[in-house]
């Protein structure tokens, strides 16, 4: 993508982190608020991508770049372990108490 | 700034998963919501490809619509939540809070980061940037020790899941 500037790529990630920020605030159904949290991690992931394509790249940079990927794959790895996790959590709690609405459970309100 | 074709086609896949990662927020239905999240990932593999990070986005490919999203879909499915009797939206007033609060944040971000990062057009780095060969040799010499305790935390994701999905029997 050569006639693309940076800031669309940078463009594209602030609004996909955003709309995860702003589901994540207004939804009440934990595993749409996992969805977002899932698309503010890749929007995360689109962001390290574009600045390690930019930015860095003469032969002696390599290294600097081939960290964004580095992180993407950690991070990749990391959500799918969270992934993994967290729906066995809700699974219990539904189980507990048949209902997933966040703003109704209070198990740790002493 | 001319209007390529480059520009022309990121364009149609921005806007589609701009529109995709809108429907995840707003679409009342879970099983919806999913979908539309398959789409996004999709859309952010082919933009992996038009970065030439082709490991990366093959690996979004499989590992995002191919694992997490099937595991979202498989507890949907066992939650019943496509029914939407088991969770009735209300409207309250976090909506407003939060869409102002997303307003804000864009505008404060777009502010920021924007003005500098438009002067930045072309990308510098080679085109087999992205290849198997550079993030193999990389991941098993520079990253080795994070690949491990990588694989460490995933072994106790697995743990941790099969523990906390258990039926207990008593």
């Amino acid at each position: 993508m050569n006639g693309v500037p940076l800031a669309g790529f940078i463009a594209l990630s602030m609004f996909m982190f955003i709309t995860g920020v702003v589901g994540v605030i207004i939804r009440r159904n934990p595993i749409v608020i996992f969805m977002c949290i899932e698309l503010m991690l890749n929007a995360v992931n689109l962001a390290f991508l574009a600045f390690a394509r930019y930015r860095f790249s003469s032969p002696t940079m390599v290294e600097q770049g081939a960290a964004g990927q580095m992180m993407v794959v950690f991070v990749m790895a990391v959500a799918a372990a969270e992934v993994a996790v967290g729906l066995g959590i809700i699974m219990a709690i539904y189980r507990l108490k048949e209902n997933i609405d966040v703003d109704e459970l209070n198990l740790l309100k002493g | 700034m001319k209007l390529t074709p480059e520009l022309i086609i990121f364009g149609m896949l921005a806007g589609m998963a701009a529109l995709s990662a809108v429907g995840v927020v707003a679409f009342k239905n879970a099983v919806r919501s999913a979908l539309c999240l398959v789409f996004t990932f999709f859309i952010l593999g082919f933009l992996y490809f038009a970065l030439h990070m082709e490991m990366l986005g093959i690996t979004q490919i499989v590992v995002y619509t191919g694992a997490i999203m099937v595991l979202f879909l498989f507890v949907i499915m066992l939650l019943n939540l496509g029914a939407s009797h088991v969770l009735e939206e209300k409207s309250d007033p976090k909506k407003v809070v939060g869409l102002t609060f997303g307003v804000a944040l864009a505008v404060l971000l777009a502010s920021q980061i924007v003005p500098i990062l438009i002067k930045v057009q072309a990308p510098k780095a080679m085109p087999q940037f992205g290849s198997p060969q550079v993030i193999g040799s990389i991941l098993f010499t520079d990253y080795v020790y994070p690949f491990e305790a990588v694989s460490v935390l995933l072994l106790l994701g697995i743990v941790g899941s099969v523990l906390l999905a258990k039926r207990r029997l008593s």
